[in-house]
């Protein structure tokens, strides 16, 4: 049930114009269980840590890498926002669960 | 930022195995429901799966897979699909194929249908409808890939290895590319329940093992990127045990079609496992309390081999089913491991190899069971 991102080495997606949004067979919810954000995968979940809940609800095929970054550091003033969002974002993409 | 892994002997379980019903138009000689199946009057009715699915939420349960038997069969499937999107749960449904159309198929993703994981026996529809037991299933099976493709849903393909398929594996794979298909679990039959009844006839060599596993890797480098492939390993020939569902009690739970609760499916064949009942008991206290969800958890009750053992954290002492199958000691260490005194169980039978004239498959249908009495031990390997 349970998995976790692999690292391949693909070419980053974030430069571009892409607009991620979540994969279509996925599903983000909150767990309120276990106090957590979740995206639930046709064979596993995997624990979205932190604010990676956030990061991922941004991405609804509207927003740009770079206008996400810019909400993120709106809401979280001073976080190290453009650093790691993107690329946490290609890593999501090298996994399929953002198109 | 980071994902992980989710705790695999968290406090709570994250995914229920809703068996909805035990009928089934297929008659698979592994067929993983009990010998003993439930009787469709005996069933839950739309509002106490319902309820069951609201509690499972409520108790962590954020993954279902909705299946049988054919859930199919159930006239109120997207009733149940609905309760389960309703408690927020993701839904898998878990079907052989036969009974879906355009309209049926249409009314459970409105109701919120998720993904579809698809039987299939062999890649040739002859050797497939067989072993189904049931002439035109592949049919079946074909249009109903191509209907769930079109509907865009997450498709997995699932076969059951063993003798009569194993040869088949570039082309059960073959299949599922062109079928278009993300996904494709290779399982190999786990010998229990209807498997255990079959097992003469379904033991590989282990050359097609060897084989089998080959043509597996060499299909995974290429499909990398494009479809998932799962390999479950043949546990009687590898000498190691499986972490059979992530630990009894850890990660999910089991409701079967007429209530009863259990760790895993296979649990049913325990005979003093005094298996909980969501008519009789909240799924909550059932979880946490009930003396069969604690009767194997953790590892306090090892013994033997397991007690000391550096990976008891790790496959749990295997399967207790399969224990109990073969040594008539449900908490004895699975005898698939090459550490266990009854070993030799299994290795007898794979060093010897499988019989040369199989016996004719035993069909999964209710009252085909010999001697009921009888059913869960093992049948002599046919030397
Ligand atoms: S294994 Fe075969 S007989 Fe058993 S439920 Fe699945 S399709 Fe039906
Ligand atoms: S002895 Fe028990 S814990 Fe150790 S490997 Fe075998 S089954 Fe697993």
């Amino acid at each position: 049930m349970a998995g976790q991102p692999s690292g391949a080495g693909v070419t980053p997606v974030s430069g571009s114009q892409w607009r991620p949004a979540l994969a279509p067979a996925l599903m983000l919810r909150h767990d309120s269980v276990r106090g957590t954000d979740l995206l639930v995968l046709p064979e596993r979940v995997v624990v979205l840590e932190g604010h990676a809940g956030q990061v991922v609800g941004l991405c609804d095929g509207t927003r740009t890498v770079r206008g996400i970054v810019d909400e993120l550091a709106g809401r979280f003033p001073g976080a190290p926002v453009a650093t790691e969002v993107p690329s946490f974002l290609d890593r999501l993409h090298q996994e399929g669960w953002l198109k | 930022m980071t994902t992980h892994q989710a705790p695999v002997n968290g406090a709570r379980p994250w995914a229920l195995l809703a068996e909805l019903t035990h009928a089934c138009p297929l008659h698979c000689p592994y067929c993983s429901n009990p010998l003993e199946l439930a009787r469709r009057s005996t069933e839950l009715s739309t509002g106490q799966w319902t309820d069951v699915l609201r509690q499972a939420a409520a108790l962590g349960v954020v993954h279902t897979h909705l299946s049988g038997g054919e859930p199919l069969l159930r006239p109120d499937l997207e009733r149940i699909v609905a309760a389960a999107e309703a408690a927020g749960i993701y839904t898998q449904l878990v079907t052989s194929g036969t009974g879906l159309d355009e309209a049926r198929l249409g009314a459970l993703c409105a109701a919120g249908l998720r993904s579809v994981q698809l039987s299939v026996q062999h890649a040739d529809a002859k050797a497939n409808d067989r072993i189904a037991g049931r002439p035109s299933s592949f049919a079946a099976k074909e249009r109903a890939a191509a209907l769930v493709r079109r509907a865009g849903l997450p498709l997995g393909l699932n076969v059951v290895l063993h003798r009569d398929n194993l040869d088949a594996v570039d082309d059960l794979i073959e299949l599922g590319e062109a079928w278009g298909v993300d996904r494709i679990e290779l399982a190999n039959t786990q010998f229990y329940g209807w498997g255990l009844l079959n097992r003469a006839a379904l033991l590989p060599t282990r050359d097609q093992l060897a084989r089998a596993r080959e043509t597996v890797e060499r299909r995974r480098e290429r499909l990398a990127g494009r479809i998932d492939l799962v390999w479950v390993v043949p546990d009687y020939f590898d000498g190691v045990a499986k972490p059979c569902m992530g630990g009894w009690g850890a990660v999910s739970l089991t409701v079967a079609p007429d209530g009863t609760v259990l760790p895993c499916p296979a649990a049913a064949s325990l005979p003093d496992l005094d298996a909980p009942n969501v008519r009789d008991r909240p799924l909550d206290w059932i979880w946490e309390h009930s003396p069969a969800f604690n009767r194997f958890r953790g590892t306090g009750w090892m013994s033997g081999p397991c007690g000391g053992c550096p990976r008891r954290e790790e496959d749990f002492g295997g399967c207790r089913c399969q224990a109990y199958a073969l040594t008539g000691d449900a908490a004895r260490t699975d005898p698939a491991c090459a550490l266990s005194p009854d070993h030799h169980l299994i290795r007898s039978l794979t060093d010897t190899g499988p019989v040369q004239e199989p016996p004719p498959y035993v069909y999964r249908r209710p009252g085909a069971v010999p001697e009921p009495g009888h059913g869960g031990s093992p049948e002599p390997a046919g030397r």
